[in-house]
């Protein structure tokens, strides 16, 4: 039980940041329909940022966190406008590889400039331990963690069903014709979603880096694939879903690493992602619609 | 019959032409261990490319995960090769048949899925090959597989590579593959006009599969060496790279964007800091001037309808 | 001699009824018009018909002398037993040659494995050659063999509605179900489809069920009419008895509330 609990810790604050990286993917493609393969690379971005701004400018965790997210923020939209804009309208392959382009870039344009090697991330919270009732240890990262992300998710919320930005946003994903019709102006909100959802995935590679201390260029690989995954499971362009499949995923994870064997993770999430996309093609909040004949 | 007539007795005689002429230059020294190499990449990738372009470009199913039946394909060869001491044509056979049951079994399921969900279920099993591979000791594991007898040759490889091109578009200029195409352009519309699509879709997977496995095949037993992460998820990028970049739906296409493809890349290799952004670059510019390839708009050949409609009604043209 | 029988089929999408308890029969060599206002359930009734919907209950029988129960048919096996439809949005193959669009139709009856394609042995020559030449046929039957190497997509409006006609009767069906064949037409392109449709229904010897709002043609070539509104059946007959029939009038000009 005890292990279980403590695992179910860890599942969460790995699955907070799954989360934060799903939502961006959903987010982008509830409104432009693209897998965006280079969000994971904007999270890794957001961990060098971090990185830089702890190490070399001795910033708190508070700022840094702020600024990074603004440099992935604005990174996003110079990506959407200089590299998914022109393919807007072409066919969706063409569209997914110039993702994997940008993926690329990133990735290996981050290797030239810093180097392959793995960077240890600055202490920059306090490494306490909280015991708790029965033995289970929460680190106060974990709670940062968790904390950050769940006030983030509000934010957001908030955002998307407060704001005027997030009015269009949502009817940008419904109908793009008709919300330009309406005087929405589409470009200026593809460019706040990718803004939103880039700045979500800055703050996840600062968190990752406080938690893991290592970070490296293609650190984003993975997770991004994985936190695509998460938004799948959701359902994809569904809100709420990137976050509840991103617990889930984490949560799985960690305790298949617990119980199972590590090794097979990355597999079993892949299973899982398999079996919820036949049994439920939508996701897990997805609504099932058939295509019109 | 119409099998012995003018065109095809060329095309063969020039096949064989072709494989004697390399062959010779080879023996001559003219042809280098480096080139031979890149000869082999050239071959292997051209098997992957055309092998994917029949499931992607013509069937219009969106598969992210194609280098997962090149890893089954490559471990099945090496163990009958190098364990079970078994000649190259049983591994070559082997690995076909071994991928093409793989992906039998993964495409019942998943090709009911549509466009993304189908990239990405494809995408999940192809990584879930891969990380089978990594756990597997038998087989190496992560440190992979060592010591597999080097049987891959010229002769092999070129005529695996014809088999496997002629099996495609004689597939593809038929009625069957008619039906692919019409599932690839609207598959209600094909559905409607008596097509089983989920037999057509599964076939043109379990097709793709087959060569896939058979360029595993070719792979494990030229690398003497394999390992798991060789077929990961950026391997199945770069096969479906090469059909986008060759023309969707286009064999000559997937043969051509294959050899240009590899080269740009042996190039690159020069640069082994900037490789992969140049590389970036390049596929992005691929994408945003020539988004439908190298063969892309292809005239019609009108010369089929001339006997009332042969069977050589080229359905290449999309 | 009934060709199709339908007993109480019914089709509910979650909640929503969209066809309810539907009996009807159509007879053999009959031009059948089905109508009814927009989201009467027409083209949700001819989905069922083809296999693209399952029915939630009620039977669906086909046939004249073998019967048989299409209720859980795949579309293909619907197409394979007779049936063949067009689309009221057109659905032709649009970057396919018209020549390939005819020729897709024939699939089902081609008698030639997938080994003996793969080898080009005689068989698949000669079955290949087979469809050929009935595809040219049926395009000349239509005045399309001069098309036959344009892209679908690149006819005419009224010519695309024509190649899906004629890529349905490819099929050789016995029924055929046409979805709006009229929808964009003007009244002169309309006249030469009515007289279109009579003749391919004695030179193929089809029935056949039109959904159609122009009435002029419903009125015009149907013989028999059936009447859809929110999903039910309500009325059938002659087009003079569907055309004074109160309950008809009033669904489509709306009774007193």
């Amino acid at each position: 039980m005890e292990q279980f609990l403590q695992q179910l810790v860890n599942g969460i604050s790995l699955g907070s940041i799954y989360a934060l990286i799903a939502l961006g993917y959903t987010m982008v493609y509830g409104i432009i329909n693209l897998i965006n393969f280079a969000h994971g690379d904007i999270y890794m971005i957001g961990a060098y940022v971090g990185f830089a701004l702890t190490t070399f400018f001795h910033m708190g965790f508070v700022p840094a966190l702020l600024l990074s997210m603004l440099v992935c923020a604005i990174l996003g939209i110079i990506v959407e406008k200089v590299a998914y804009k022109p393919v807007r309208n072409s066919t969706r392959i063409a569209a997914l590889i110039t993702a994997i382009s940008v993926s690329l870039f990133l990735e290996y344009g981050t290797m030239y400039f810093v180097k392959a090697e793995t960077r240890t991330f600055p202490n920059v919270l306090p490494d306490v331990s909280i015991k708790l009732f029965n033995g289970v240890i929460i680190n106060i990262r974990d709670l940062y963690i968790i904390a950050i992300t769940i006030l983030l998710m509000v934010v957001l919320q908030y955002i998307i069903h407060r704001t005027k930005v997030g009015k269009a946003m949502r009817a940008v994903s419904l109908d793009r014709e008709a919300a330009q019709l309406m005087g929405v102006s589409v470009d200026k909100t593809i460019s706040y979603t990718f803004a939103i959802g880039s700045s979500l995935a800055g703050a996840a590679g600062v968190l990752v880096g406080v938690y893991y201390n290592s970070i490296d260029p293609l650190m984003g690989m993975m997770p991004g694939i994985k936190a695509f995954v998460a938004a799948v499971l959701g359902g994809i362009g569904i809100i709420p879903g990137a976050m509840i499949g991103g617990f889930f995923l984490g949560i799985t994870e960690t305790m298949v690493s617990a119980y199972g064997s590590s090794l097979y993770k990355d597999a079993v999430a892949f299973a899982i992602l398999i079996i919820v996309l036949l049994i439920k093609p939508n996701g897990l909040l997805g609504k099932n619609v058939k295509e019109k004949v | 019959m119409k099998i012995l007539n003018r065109k095809n007795i060329l095309g063969f005689a020039a096949i064989i032409a072709f494989y004697v002429i390399v062959q010779l230059l080879i023996n001559a020294d003219v042809i280098d261990s480096y080139l031979q190499l890149n000869i082999v990449i050239i071959g292997i990738n051209i098997i992957l490319a055309v092998g994917l372009n029949l499931i992607t470009g013509f069937t219009g199913q969106f598969s992210l995960g194609h280098a997962g039946f090149m890893c089954v394909g490559a471990y099945i060869s090496a163990i009958v090769t190098a364990k079970l001491g078994q000649p190259f044509l049983v591994g070559i056979i082997a690995s076909g048949l071994g991928a093409a049951l793989v992906g039998l079994v993964i495409g019942i399921p998943t090709l009911r899925l549509k466009g993304d969900y189908l990239a990405i279920a494809t995408l999940g099993f192809g990584e879930i090959i891969r990380i089978l591979m990594l756990n597997i000791d038998y087989v190496g594991g992560a440190s992979g597989f060592n010591d597999i007898p080097q049987y891959t040759n010229w002769t092999w490889l070129y005529f695996m590579v014809v088999i496997s091109v002629l099996v495609i578009s004689n597939f593809v200029k038929s009625y069957a593959g008619r039906a692919c195409i019409s599932i690839g352009e609207d598959e209600i519309a094909s559905e409607a006009m008596g097509i089983n699509t989920t037999f057509y879709k599964v076939l043109a997977f379990t097709i793709g599969a087959f060569f896939a496995g058979i360029a595993g095949a070719l792979y494990a037993n030229y690398f003497y060496f394999i390992k798991p992460d060789s077929f990961g998820f950026m391997k199945s990028i770069d096969i479906l790279v090469t059909v986008v970049f060759g023309g969707m739906g286009s064999i000559t296409g997937s043969v051509v964007g294959a050899a240009l493809l590899s080269v740009i890349s042996a190039f690159l290799q020069r640069y082994p800091e900037l490789r992969m952004v140049i590389y970036s670059i390049v596929l992005f510019s691929i994408m945003v001037f020539l988004p439908r390839g190298l063969m892309g708009i292809k005239d019609i050949k009108l010369n089929f309808l001339k006997r009332g409609g042969s069977a050589d009604g080229d359905s290449e043209t999309r | 001699m009934v060709i199709l029988k339908l007993d109480n089929l019914t089709k509910l999408f979650g909640g929503i009824v969209a066809v309810s308890n539907v009996n009807m029969e159509v007879e053999k060599k009959q031009i059948v018009g089905l109508i009814g206002p927009n989201g009467a359930g027409k083209t949700t009734l001819f989905n069922l018909l083809t296999g693209m919907y399952t029915p939630t209950s009620g039977t669906i029988t086909y046939g004249t002398d073998d019967k048989i129960v299409l209720n859980n048919l795949r579309p293909y096996s619907v197409t394979s037993v007779g049936i063949a439809r067009t689309f009221q949005n057109i659905r032709l193959f649009k970057d396919m040659t018209v020549y390939d669009n005819v020729r897709i139709g024939f699939h089902h009856n081609i008698k030639c494995g997938i080994i003996p394609l793969i080898l080009r042995l005689p068989v698949f020559y000669r079955e290949e050659e087979n469809v050929g030449n009935k595809a040219m046929e049926i395009l000349k039957l239509f005045n399309l063999e001069d098309k036959a190497l344009e892209l679908a997509k690149n006819l005419p409006y009224g010519d695309q509605r024509r190649l899906e006609i004629a890529r349905a009767l490819s099929t050789k069906p016995k029924l055929l179900l046409l979805d709006e064949p009229a929808a964009g037409m003007n009244p002169n392109e309309t006249k030469d489809l009515m007289k279109l449709i009579r003749w391919i229904r004695d030179k193929f010897d089809l029935t056949i069920i039109l959904i159609e709002h122009d009435m002029s043609l419903v009125m015009g070539i149907c013989e028999k009419i059936f009447v859809l509104d929110y999903g039910t059946l309500i009325a059938e007959g002659t087009p003079e008895q569907v055309q004074n029939n109160p309950k008809v009038i009033e669904a489509y000009l709306g009774g007193e509330e």
